[in-house]
């Protein structure tokens, strides 16, 4: 199978018009040592019906409950209107490229222009570019930023921080003679080390990776003392509908994954990270920029702008190699908000917000579980479990309910403690069910007969 | 098609009108109760007020003012715009992949690890390597962790001298700016008169600082590297590596694989060759392939099976891991839906409709129009206008304006850099005769009009030529009142 | 075009000797072959100039170019109609007068006598023909 029109026929005429009596004559410019002379060792081509039929096949091995999904830590479920995916599959939307030819590409742009500027609304930045891959790429490449921008090489980074992105951090730093130091939670949230005049930035996330919301104020003043660039990591941006957003807390760039503001949990991507920052790093900012203009007879329009930041200008002189963005994403994104607006996006957070408050005093009143932290928390909580967590989470997944999350991987000094995260997705009754199971879990008789 | 300007989304708010409303829950209680006011915000956050129906219309509205495959030929140089079969969408959507959680236990995500496996194991049997990493989001992406997998393996190897990228002059941006973020002294080769590779300027960077050579081929001139293999051996007997930029994989397909040619690392672009959709500019992915000993190198996880059962594994000398969760998973799919549905035959097929069709569109436009290296080509070729500024004023760039406004979208223009004036076209292989003799009539007619109306195009698209030296000079990058 | 009093580079700055302190722009010429100017990255007050050493970075539309320094010394001024901070930011002063108003910044020189070894606008001219 495939989707080439040629009939044979036309093979003929195109044939006769390059002045060549076979396809294979147009490969001869590749040497006979680097043609391939045998069929590629594939499986057998399969209709459009057969295929389908083995993708179900493989999706349905999948375990995904509607509403029995108790996992966050780091991608969020959250109710997606269907308009939303009706418009990313608009064939102008999907099928368009990156607009280099604006003329006929406002629609891509204006759409550009609208996330930025939602985006910035929410952080309360004066600048956010297009979307980048993932909110982890979007920290890396602020780093750099901050890196750039102030000629120091000490970067701070909060335990809270997603571990994978301190991972990634781990895996790129080198790239700019940067020098990583990790600064310990205490009772789940971040307190700075001394900060001298060596370090480029500090990063923090909020509400962090164990749930918890940062005293984003203390943690920012205390950063710009040291002369430093304080670097928010937004965890949920939902949240950003009801506490108080970085720009307001001393924010000066803040990077964060969209995904749960518009986007499918998709295994992982893909998502759209972002980078917003306040005017004055606007010029090293990475990623597309989409600005407002004027067209050769004084309508307004938007392009592409600030281009000499990027790679297909600067080269190896580019602040960022980044060449595209995550385009379908951020608009699925600017459709979310545009439909969800200022209230629905509050009662986003605030129902997420509710459950996970309402979980909090079901669990601590089961035998054998423990709150773990003492602190203000949006959506996520962790819990101490009697017994094995690991060995609970398989019992809740034989009663079809996914999650949380065993922090022990990432926080040796959590064993034995999950992290569960709410949204409007679950409701309460799931939430009651979450319950029962975690009071029967450990006693599996009972638990063979809950009501 | 409406063409009337599309007001912002913050033009057409009315303070207290609802779209979509999301489940409500009454627990009982307010979380707010339970948090210190200063992390509150009581303010609403700035989002635009509209009914559900109005926002449907504005971004119906604002899909009309672009081009896309669906609605017109896109022979855009070095992007393969080809057709995004429908059929990649409906198994990219199968809840068991849109509704999985990237933190779920591999057990209860074997369906997802088996489909990447088996995604891995097909993508290096088409480029002819050994192994496989699905993370990179993008081909920039993908450059850049193969890099970093060539600075751990010669610093494993205590060859820590080995700082030299080499990329041809011809070669796409993002080769040099990741080479140089890993870490790298970029040194650029020029191109001899045929448009490959000039070997003479190559011979003194073969020593013992070269890391990597870095190509694309075919070339982006559209041109099959004919010296491939004498490099190969070169940068190999110099103790250097061969990177393949796979942006113009889909001339090759089933036809010739870079691990035969010698290269030691590659990266592919899914939504090129393998049909993903570009969407207005990504989401790609950009697949990462190595040979022999690299492999140990590629960052964490790749998937493998043991005993049966489909896990994540870290490779023993890993740079570690390049992005958050586990690829653009759904493009994967994607990607996946396409090969399977194609096979060995179908694959091999699209290579050659792609490198027919080019030569096709080439064979048509030669005489009217000057190409800049005139050999058989593979999938693109290069044409120039230099003549046609000289004598008639009218630049590549008009030229692709003008093709906006008989409804094609415009060829990719000024690159590669080393060709004055360049106009490259790629038609793809999902192009009928037809639609390519209809480019290719507009394209003859263009040659012969009257140089003012070519200068000043586009004339019936929705705005005329932007102003972006206004956009850069005093940047409007977000909507605030007072706009207008 | 090309100013009499002025010394050059074959980088195409200029630099105009008052006493100690230099003042340095770009010239017609490089402002030409740039096209629109929207943006030059200068260095702050107190930057320490080198010779044929990167001080900044003019930016158009579509290329961006170094700027290398033609003296030792130290940055005493930079013109502030090039700050995007300004109110009077105004790039497009270095295409409509590279040699007044599009002035870039003022240096303290180190060797005021090594600016007469610079190009004169004779050499300039000569490097810049056949371009």
């Amino acid at each position: 199978m495939n989707y080439v029109p040629h009939t044979a026929g036309d093979r003929q005429k195109m044939l006769a018009s390059i002045g060549k009596q076979e396809v294979s004559e147009l490969f001869d410019s590749i040497p006979p040592g680097a043609r391939l002379t045998r069929a590629l060792n594939l499986p057998e081509q399969l209709s459009e019906y057969e295929v389908a039929l083995h993708l179900e096949e493989l999706a349905s091995k999948n375990m995904v409950p509607s509403r029995l999904s108790f996992l966050g830590a780091g991608a969020y479920r959250h109710f997606v209107p269907a308009v939303v995916d009706t418009i990313i599959q608009r064939s102008e939307f999907m099928t368009a490229y990156t607009p280099y030819q604006p003329e006929v590409s406002q629609g891509t742009l204006q759409s550009i222009f609208e996330f930025q500027t939602m985006m910035c609304n929410l952080t309360g930045m004066d600048v956010c570019n297009a979307s980048v891959y993932d909110g982890g790429c979007a920290a890396v490449d602020a780093v750099f930023m901050a890196l750039s921008i102030s000629g120091r090489h000490k970067v701070v980074v909060s335990e809270g921080l997603h571990p994978q992105t301190r991972e990634l951090l781990r895996t790129y730093i080198d790239t700019h003679a940067g020098e990583l130091i990790e600064a310990p939670l205490q009772d789940g949230r971040t307190v700075w080390p001394e900060l001298n005049d060596e370090v480029a930035c500090t990063l923090f996330q909020t509400p962090n990776f164990l749930g918890v919301i940062e005293d984003g104020a203390a943690l920012c003043a205390r950063t710009k003392e040291a002369g430093a660039i304080p670097v928010v990591s937004v965890g949920d941006p939902c949240s950003l509908a009801v506490l108080k957003r970085p720009g307001d807390f001393g924010g000066e760039i803040v990077v964060g994954d969209a995904q749960p503001i518009g986007l499918p949990l998709s295994y992982g991507g893909p998502y759209a990270g972002f980078v917003a920052c306040k005017k004055q790093h606007m010029r090293r900012i990475p990623g597309r920029l989409c600005g407002m203009t004027v067209d050769s007879q004084g309508r307004r329009g938007f392009c592409l702008t600030l281009q000499a930041r990027e790679q297909h200008i600067r080269r190896d002189k580019a602040f960022s190699n980044i060449c595209t963005n995550q385009g379908l994403c951020a608009l699925a994104v600017t459709v979310y908000l545009a439909l969800l607006g200022p209230q629905g996006l509050k009662e986003v957070a605030d129902a997420s917000a509710n459950l996970a408050h309402y979980f909090k005093k079901q669990v601590a009143s089961l035998d054998g579980y423990k709150l773990v932290l003492n602190q203000p928390f949006f959506h996520e909580v962790l819990v101490e479990c009697p017994g094995s967590a690991e060995a609970l989470l398989k019992t809740l997944e034989g009663r079809g309910i996914v999650g949380g999350y065993l922090v022990e991987k990432d926080y040796p000094q959590y064993k034995n403690c999950l992290l569960f995260c709410f949204t409007e997705a679950n409701g309460k009754a799931a939430v009651d069910e979450l319950v029962n199971a975690l009071q029967h879990a450990h006693r599996p008789l009972e638990g063979a007969t809950r009501s | 098609m409406s063409l009337t300007a599309e007001p912002t989304l913050f033009e057409k708010t009315s303070p207290g009108r609802r779209g979509v409303i999301p489940p409500q829950e009454n627990t009982g209680l307010n979380w707010r109760d339970e948090v210190a006011a200063e992390l509150v915000s009581e303010k609403p956050p700035e989002l635009p007020e509209l009914s559900e129906l109005e926002v449907m219309r504005h971004f119906v509205r604002l899909s009309q003012l672009n081009y896309g495959i669906d609605t017109t030929m896109y022979p855009l140089g070095s992007c393969t715009m080809k057709y995004n079969p429908r059929i990649n969408e409906v198994t990219a959507r199968l809840p068991g992949f849109a509704r999985l959680h990237p933190m779920q236990s591999e057990d209860t995500a074997q369906g997802a690890l088996e489909m990447m496996y088996h995604l891995q194991n097909h993508l290096a049997e088409i480029t002819g390597m050994d192994g496989i990493t699905l993370q990179p989001a993008a081909g920039a992406q993908g450059e850049l962790t193969a890099l970093l997998m060539v600075a751990a393996y010669y610093r494993k190897r205590g060859e820590d001298q080995r700082k030299v990228v080499v990329v041809p002059d011809s070669s796409h941006g993002t080769n040099p700016a990741s080479a140089a973020l890993a870490g790298f002294d970029v040194v650029t080769v020029p191109s001899n008169a045929n448009g490959d590779v000039d070997l003479e300027a190559l011979k003194p960077h073969l020593n013992e600082k070269l890391a990597c050579l870095m190509l694309t081929n075919p070339s982006t001139l559209g041109l099959f590297e004919n010296g491939i293999q004498t490099i190969a051996k070169g940068v190999h007997e110099a103790g250097g590596l061969l990177y393949y930029d796979g942006a113009n994989m889909n001339a090759l397909l089933g036809n010739a694989r870079p691990g035969d040619m010698g290269f030691d690392l590659v990266h592919l672009n899914l939504h090129k060759t393998f049909s993903t959709p570009h969407g207005g500019g990504g989401p790609g992915a950009g697949p990462v392939g190595a040979r022999g000993e690299l492999v140990k190198y590629l960052p964490a996880p790749v998937v493998d099976r043991v005993d049966g059962k489909f896990r994540f594994f870290k490779p023993e000398n890993s740079i570690g891991r390049i992005r958050t969760f586990w690829g653009n998973f759904l493009v994967l799919v994607r990607a996946y839906t396409y090969i399977r549905y194609h096979g060995p035959q179908g694959l091999k097929e699209v290579g050659e409709g792609a490198v027919l069709a080019a030569n096709y569109l080439l064979s048509r436009l030669k005489g009217h129009y000057e190409v800049a290296y005139d050999r058989t080509c593979m999938h693109e070729f290069v044409l120039t206008a230099r003549t046609s500024k000289k004598e008639k004023n009218v630049k590549a760039m008009d030229i692709a304006k003008r093709l906006l406004d008989y409804g094609y979208y415009a060829p990719t223009v000024y690159f590669p850099l080393i060709v004055e004036e360049a106009l490259m076209i790629e038609p793809t292989e999902t192009e009928s005769l037809e639609t390519l003799n209809r480019f290719a009539d507009t394209m003859l007619k263009i040659a012969e009009e009257d140089p003012d109306l070519v200068r000043s195009a586009p004339h019936s698209t929705p705005v005329s030529r932007l102003d972006e030296v206004r956009a850069a000079r005093k940047p409007v990058l977000r909507w605030e009142e007072g706009l207008s | 075009m090309i100013p009499e009093e002025l010394r050059y580079t074959e980088e195409h700055e200029w630099v105009r000797l008052q006493g100690d302190v230099a003042e340095i722009g770009i010239t017609h010429f490089a402002q030409d072959q740039l096209g629109d100017i929207v943006f030059v990255e200068l260095p702050a007050v107190g930057f320490k100039l080198q010779t044929g050493k990167r001080f900044g970075v003019v930016e158009s539309v579509k290329t961006v170019s170094e700027l290398y320094s033609p003296v030792d010394g130290e940055v005493v001024e930079i013109n502030s109609v090039l700050s995007q901070d300004s109110d009077q930011f105004d790039p497009e002063a270095v295409n409509r007068e590279p040699y007044g108003a599009g002035w870039m910044i003022k240096a303290k020189v180190a060797d005021p006598g090594a600016v007469s070894k610079l190009l004169d606008a004779k050499g300039y001219a000569s490097h810049t023909e056949g371009h």
